[in-house]
C-alpha cells in the first residue's frame, strides 16, 4: 500500500479541562472514502479542524503524502491539497457561483482586472469533469441548498483539493439530493480524490464508505473495513452501549386540540406570502409531523405559532386560548414550548452561561429570585439539575453556551423547553446535527411529552424522524398543506415526492 | 464583546475560567498603561526632557498630593457618568455616541431647576435638580432609542445628530435666560448645591471634587446590580448579545432598546451635576466639552464593566489633570498622545489577552 494520503499521529488537543482529542491517530488511504463517525463532542470536528489548520494540536504530528507538515492556517492546508466543506456553508450570497468558487485565486485579465469569462469557463469545466452540475452564472442566494453544497465542493476542488473533508453533508438535503451527492462523491473518488465523511447517519456510512473510524470521548475506539461491520456494531462503538431503534409509545386517546391554527396566512421577510390558508389542530397526546423541503413556509408558520411573526390573516390557538402573535412571552404564558430551528440565532445566547441560557423565556418566573432580581445561586442550582437530567456535557452552569458542541447546545435547549411544563410543544428540526445518543434521548423526551398529554408539532426535513415519531403527518409545499397521511400508510419515497410537489394536491 | 461575568472565584469547578486566564485579564490594563507610558517616554526624550522626571512629577501631582488627588477625581467624575452611559448602551447592544449632548442638556436642566427657587430647602431642591439632570438626559437618549425601535433608524447617526440639536437648543433657549452680557445662567440656590468633599476631607482643600463623585459611584453600583443581577438587566444583556434570541425569549426588543437608551441618557445627564451643582453653580455655554466622547474611550478601556469604567475614568482623570501640571516642561499635547496610546494599547492588549486566555481555557 502506498503512503497514506494523510496520516494523523497521536493528536492531542485540550479545551480547558476538556480533552477533545486524546492521542488520536487516523490514516487516510489515497482514493478512499473514509467515514468518521461519533457522537457530538466525541472530537471528530476538533480532529478535522486540526487537519484543516484551524486549530493547532497540543501535541502530535500530521503527515501528508508521507511527509511531516505543520498546518498553521487553512491556507497551509489548501496548499497541501486539503479541502473542507463545512456544515454551515462559507459562501457569499449575492455573488455568483463562479465568483464564489474563484474567490481567493481569481483569474486576472489585463491591468489586474477580474476575468469573469475565464472564471466561468474554469468553473464550468470543473463542474462537468466532476459531475457536479451547477450554473456558474447563478447567484448563490438563488440556489437550493443542495446546489450550494455542490458549489462548496467545487470551491475546494478549484483550490486543488485532493483530500476532501465533508462535515455532515447530508444534514440539510432531501433524499433525492442525497442520492445526487453520493453519485458525485463516487465519481470524485473514481478520479482519485480521497474523501473524509463526517456523519451521524450510519446508513450513509454503509452506503458510501470503504473504511470507517469511530470516535468516542476524544479517542478512536474502533473502526475498520466498512463491509465487515454491521450498523449495530458501529452504533455500539459510538455510544458504548446498545441503541434502541424502536421506542415504546403508550396508547393515548387524543381528543382536545391544544395547538391549532385557523386559516393562517403569513408573509416572509420580503413581504411575500409564505403560508397560505393553513389550518390544522394538534390534540393533546399526539405528535403531528410536518414534512417538507425547507423554505416552503414551515419557518414562517412556526415563527407565527411562537409569537415571533404576525400573521396577515387567521389565528393561532394555544391550549384553546387565542394568542396575539405579538410577543413570544404571551405564547409561552399560554403554555407553549418552542425548540427553534436555528439554535445559535434564536435558541441560545452563545455568549451567556449555560445557567443564563436555561432561563431564556423564563426570566420572569417568580421562583428564580426575589422581586426584580435573579438569584445566581438559584440559577446555578436549577442549571445543575437540568444539565444532569438531560446529560448536557460538560455540566458546568457557568460555562458559556458557545463552548458546547452543537449536540450539547441542542440538548440544552431541549432541557429548557421541556422543563416549562408546556401543554403544546413545537419542535423544529430538534435533532439536526445531533448525534445518535442525543437523538434517541430527544426522541424519548418528545414521546414522553406526548404520552403525558401534550400536543407536539414536529417539523423536520428528516423523514425517518417524522415517520418514527408522528401519529399523523402533513406535507407542506409552497405554503400549503398538500398531503395528510399516517406513518403506517406511507414511506419516505412517497413523502419525498409530495414534498417536491410531484403528487397531486389533496388539501 | 467581553464576558458578562468576572470570575473571581479560584478553584470552584463551576467556574469555567482558568485562574491563570483571570489573573492575566486583571493585569491587562496595567500592561496597557505601561506600554502607553513607554511610548510616551520616546516623545519626551525627543523633546529633550527626562521621561522619568516628568512621569514622577505627573504621578506626584495627580495622586501624591491631596489637592492633586482632588483635581484628578474632579476630572474623573463626569467621565464615570459618560463612561457608564456608553457601557450601559453597549451591554444592551446600542452604541450611544450622544452622551455629550445628554450631559450638556442634563447640566442645563439642573441649572434651571436649581436657580428657579432661590429659597428652596436642600432636601427638596437638590433631589429635584438632580432629577432634572437625569430626566433631560433620559429624554434625549430615549428619542434615538424610540426612533430605532419604531423605524429601525440607526442610533449611531441619531445620537450624533441629537448632540448638535442639544447644543443648538441650549443656545436658543439660553438667549432669553442668560445673565446680561454673559453666556451663563443665574447662580443656583444654596439648597441645590452639592458640597465639596474637602468639607469632610480637608486634605483635598482647593480641589472642586464634590458629592457628584459619590453619585457617580452609586450609579456604577446600580448599573452593576441592574445589568447583572436583575431580570430586566438579563433581558437587556440578551438583547445586546443576541437580539433574535432575546425576542424568542419573550423580550420586546423595541421597548427594551428604548428603555436602555433612556437609562443610558439619564446616567449621562447626571454627569452634568458635577460642573453645575458641585463646582461653578451655574451653567455656562460650551462648558468643558468632550467628556461625552471621552466616555466612549472610558467604556472601552473599562471593558463595559461598571467597576472597570470607574477605574478607567480615574486614569483618564489623572491624565487630564497631569497634562496641566507638566505643561511648563513639555507641551500639554503630550497628554493627548498618552490618552490616545492608552486607548489603542488597551484595545490591543485586550485582544491579545483574550487570545491567550482562549488558549489557556
Amino acid at each position: 500500500m502506498a503512503a497514506p494520503a494523510v496520516h494523523l499521529r497521536d493528536i492531542t488537543r485540550h479545551f480547558g479541562s476538556v480533552l477533545a482529542n486524546d492521542a488520536v491517530s487516523l490514516e487516510l488511504a489515497p482514493g478512499e472514502i473514509h467515514a468518521l463517525v461519533g457522537e457530538n463532542g466525541a472530537g471528530k470536528t476538533t480532529l478535522m479542524r486540526v487537519l484543516y489548520g484551524l486549530l493547532e494540536p497540543d501535541s502530535g504530528r500530521i503527515e501528508v503524502d508521507g511527509k511531516p507538515v505543520r498546518l498553521r492556517s487553512p491556507a497551509d492546508a489548501m496548499r497541501l491539497g486539503l479541502g473542507m466543506v463545512h456544515q454551515h456553508f462559507m459562501l457569499v450570497g449575492p455573488l455568483t457561483v463562479a465568483e464564489n468558487v474563484m474567490l481567493g485565486h481569481e483569474p486576472h485579465g489585463r491591468f489586474g482586472r477580474f476575468d469573469l469569462a475565464a472564471a466561468v469557463a474554469r468553473v464550468r469545466e470543473l463542474s462537468e469533469r466532476h459531475g457536479l452540475p451547477v450554473d456558474p452564472a447563478a447567484r448563490i442566494e438563488a440556489l437550493s441548498v443542495g446546489a450550494q453544497q455542490r458549489v462548496e465542493i467545487l470551491k475546494a476542488l478549484a483550490h486543488g483539493a485532493r483530500v476532501l473533508i465533508l462535515d455532515e453533508p447530508t444534514a440539510v438535503l432531501t433524499p433525492q439530493e442525497v442520492d445526487e451527492l453520493f453519485a458525485a462523491l463516487r465519481s470524485l473518488q473514481a478520479q482519485g480524490t480521497t474523501i473524509v465523511l463526517i456523519t451521524h447517519k450510519l446508513a450513509e456510512v454503509k452506503a458510501l464508505s470503504q473504511r470507517v473510524s469511530v470516535m468516542r470521548a476524544g479517542r478512536v475506539v474502533g473502526g475498520g473495513a466498512t463491509a465487515e461491520l454491521t450498523i449495530e456494531r458501529i452504533a455500539g462503538m459510538m455510544v458504548g452501549r446498545a441503541i434502541a431503534t424502536d421506542l415504546p409509545r403508550a396508547a393515548t386517546h387524543p381528543e382536545v386540540p391544544l395547538l391549532a391554527v385557523e386559516l393562517l396566512d403569513v408573509n416572509d421577510d420580503r413581504g411575500l406570502p409564505a403560508v397560505r390558508r393553513v389550518s390544522f389542530a394538534v390534540r393533546g397526546g399526539e405528535i403531528v409531523g410536518l414534512a417538507g423541503v425547507e423554505g416552503n413556509g414551515q419557518h414562517e408558520l412556526i415563527e407565527c405559532i411562537a409569537g415571533l411573526r404576525m400573521p396577515v390573516h387567521g389565528s393561532v390557538l394555544i391550549g384553546q386560548q387565542r394568542v396575539s402573535c405579538r410577543s413570544a412571552a404571551e405564547h409561552f404564558a399560554a403554555g407553549l414550548a418552542h425548540i427553534p430551528s436555528d439554535r445559535l440565532r434564536r435558541g441560545l445566547v452563545p455568549a451567556m452561561t449555560l445557567a443564563e441560557n436555561l432561563i431564556l423565556g423564563l426570566q420572569h418566573e417568580p421562583d428564580l429570585g426575589p422581586g426584580p432580581y435573579l438569584d445566581p445561586e438559584t440559577l446555578d442550582a436549577r442549571a445543575e439539575s437540568l444539565l444532569a437530567e438531560h446529560d448536557v456535557r460538560p455540566p458546568e452552569p457557568r460555562r458559556l453556551a458557545s463552548q458546547l458542541s452543537g449536540g450539547n447546545q441542542q440538548k440544552l435547549i431541549v432541557a429548557r423547553e421541556l422543563s416549562r411544563g408546556a401543554r403544546a410543544v413545537v419542535a423544529a428540526h430538534p435533532t439536526r446535527g445531533v448525534d445518535l445518543g442525543a437523538i434517541e434521548a430527544i426522541h424519548r423526551r418528545l414521546l414522553a411529552e406526548r404520552d403525558a398529554g401534550c400536543a407536539v408539532l414536529l417539523v423536520s426535513s428528516e423523514l425517518s424522524e417524522i415517520l418514527t415519531l408522528s401519529d399523523r403527518v402533513f406535507v407542506m409545499y409552497e405554503g400549503r398543506l398538500v398531503h395528510e397521511t399516517s406513518p403506517a400508510a406511507t414511506d419516505e419515497r412517497t413523502l419525498g415526492l409530495h414534498m417536491t410537489g410531484r403528487r397531486g394536491s389533496v388539501a | 464583546m467581553s464576558r458578562p461575568r468576572a470570575s473571581g472565584t479560584r478553584s470552584a469547578p463551576r467556574h469555567a475560567r482558568a485562574p491563570r486566564a483571570a489573573l492575566l485579564e486583571g493585569l491587562a490594563p496595567l500592561a496597557a498603561l505601561a506600554i502607553a507610558f513607554a511610548a510616551g517616554a520616546l516623545f519626551i526624550l525627543a523633546i529633550g526632557e527626562d521621561p522619568l522626571a516628568i512621569y514622577a512629577l505627573m504621578l506626584h501631582e495627580t495622586l501624591g498630593t491631596g489637592y492633586g488627588l482632588g483635581q484628578t477625581l474632579f476630572k474623573a467624575t463626569p467621565l464615570i457618568f459618560t463612561g457608564l452611559a456608553v457601557a450601559f448602551g453597549f451591554r444592551s447592544g446600542l452604541f450611544n455616541i450622544g452622551a455629550e449632548g445628554q450631559l450638556y442638556l442634563g447640566a442645563f436642566a439642573a441649572a434651571l431647576v436649581g436657580a428657579a427657587w432661590p429659597a428652596g430647602p436642600m432636601p427638596v431642591l437638590l433631589p429635584l435638580a438632580i432629577l432634572a439632570a437625569a430626566s433631560a438626559g433620559a429624554a434625549w437618549g430615549a428619542i434615538p432609542g424610540f426612533l430605532k425601535a419604531r423605524f429601525g433608524a440607526h442610533e449611531v447617526i441619531n445620537t450624533i445628530m441629537m448632540n448638535f440639536i442639544a447644543f443648538a437648543l441650549v443656545s436658543f433657549i439660553g438667549r432669553g435666560l442668560f445673565e446680561p452680557a454673559t453666556v451663563r445662567t443665574a447662580e443656583i440656590a444654596p439648597g441645590a448645591q452639592l458640597a465639596r468633599l474637602s468639607d469632610w476631607f480637608p486634605a483635598l482643600r482647593g480641589a472642586p471634587v464634590n458629592l457628584s463623585l459619590l453619585l457617580g459611584l452609586l450609579c456604577a453600583a446600580a448599573a452593576q446590580v441592574l445589568l447583572f443581577r436583575s431580570r430586566f438587566g438579563y433581558e437587556l444583556r440578551a438583547v445586546g448579545l443576541n437580539a433574535p434570541a432575546a425576542e424568542y425569549g419573550g423580550v420586546r426588543l423595541g421597548r427594551a432598546q428604548t428603555i436602555a437608551m433612556a437609562i443610558s441618557g439619564a446616567i449621562a445627564g447626571l454627569g452634568g451635576t458635577n460642573f453645575v451643582l458641585g463646582y461653578k453653580h451655574f451653567f455656562e455655554l460650551g462648558f468643558p466639552g468632550g467628556v461625552g466622547f471621552l466616555g466612549i474611550a472610558v467604556a472601552l478601556v473599562g471593558r463595559n464593566r461598571p467597576l472597570g469604567v470607574v477605574i478607567a475614568a480615574v486614569v483618564f482623570g489623572a491624565l487630564s489633570h497631569g497634562g496641566l501640571v507638566i505643561n511648563q516642561r513639555v507641551p500639554k499635547e503630550l497628554v493627548d498622545i498618552l490618552e490616545a496610546i492608552v486607548i489603542l494599547s488597551a484595545i490591543a492588549v485586550q485582544q491579545i489577552v483574550a487570545r491567550i486566555a482562549r488558549r489557556l481555557d
